[in-house]
């Protein structure tokens, strides 16, 4: 297992998970009509990284738009870690950054927040 | 022939930005996004209306293309919408799309719900969704509707056209201001 890495289009964001790193970058923009089609096979990677994971596993969310069913998959991402962190094998935390004025998405953190199991942190982007 | 000119002095005055009639695909969409997002960016607007007016745009054209049903008297799911400018800088999305007659009451009970709430009810009823559904086959989980109440900050109207004792035509308009 090594990395996965998906360039970003107007309607899909750009991915990079590198193993190695226990890293996980979601950034841009996630509106496909299709989410779990297009989360497929990040899901897939999850579940192989779980069984071996690093000590530190950092998830970190840029986005700048995305769709409800975008955020049906991004919960199903942090749900998947949960028990991964609860095991004690891996200590996950998710950054979830927003622009500046960007109240909607900042908002749409602090949500996450409140009912992901994980240390969960909501940050402007300094740029 | 028919003055076409007229119909496009009529749409020009109404400021539409697009209005379509046919079959809703992914390309479609791909290229409604594009286009509505660079008339945004032209007119100036400010960052969070801009991904505001953006998003319940998307969310509503998603709405039809995941739930839009096939009549009887068609070979294909023909949708229609319509994208507007309206007073006071709003933006008015309208969607008309066929669906199935056993959607129309639970769809109902459920905008008529949402009418009545405000913007932090509205956002305690979406975590609770998010939190407890799961996706359908279709990718949805009837979190658009919600998002685009919570997006819109104006109550939906909408309306049903009964067409067959299998579908309905639903009507949603939306207003963001």
């Amino acid at each position: 297992m090594n990395q996965l890495n998906l360039e970003g289009t107007n309607k899909t964001p750009t991915i990079s998970f590198h193993a190695e790193t226990g890293t996980l970058e979601i950034k841009g923009r996630s509106i496909p009509e299709n989410s779990v089609e297009f989360y497929a096979p990040l899901f897939l990677w999850i579940d192989a990284y779980v069984a071996q994971p690093k000590g530190d596993t950092r998830v970190l969310v840029q986005l700048e738009y995305f769709n409800t069913s975008s955020s049906k998959c991004l919960l199903d991402i942090f749900r998947k870690l949960e028990p991964l962190h609860q095991s004690a094998k891996s200590k996950v935390t998710v950054s979830w950054l927003y622009e500046e004025e960007d109240e909607d998405m900042m908002e749409a953190g602090d949500d996450y927040q409140t009912i992901v199991k994980l240390p969960f942190t909501v940050a402007k982007v300094i740029l | 022939m028919t003055d076409i000119f007229k119909t496009y002095s009529e749409m020009e005055q109404e400021d539409i930005i697009l209005a379509f009639k046919g079959d809703v695909t992914q390309e479609l969409l791909s290229s409604v996004y594009s286009i509505v997002e660079s008339r945004l960016e032209n007119d100036h607007e400010a960052l969070r209306k801009k991904k505001k007016f953006y998003q319940v745009v998307v969310e509503c054209l998603q709405n039809v293309y995941h739930h839009m049903e096939q009549p009887e008297s068609s070979a294909s799911k023909p949708a229609i919408f319509l994208i507007a400018r309206g007073k006071d800088n709003s933006l008015h999305i309208m969607t008309g799309n066929f669906i199935s007659i056993a959607k129309r009451d639970s769809l109902t009970t459920q905008i008529e719900k949402m009418n009545t709430m405000t913007g932090e009810e509205l956002r305690a009823y979406h975590l609770d969704k998010l939190s407890s559904t799961q996706l359908s086959e279709k990718g949805g989980a009837g979190l658009g509707i919600i998002e685009i109440a919570r997006k819109s900050g104006n109550k939906l109207d909408y309306r049903f056209d009964t067409i067959s004792e299998q579908h309905a035509f639903f009507s949603l308009s939306v207003t963001v201001n």
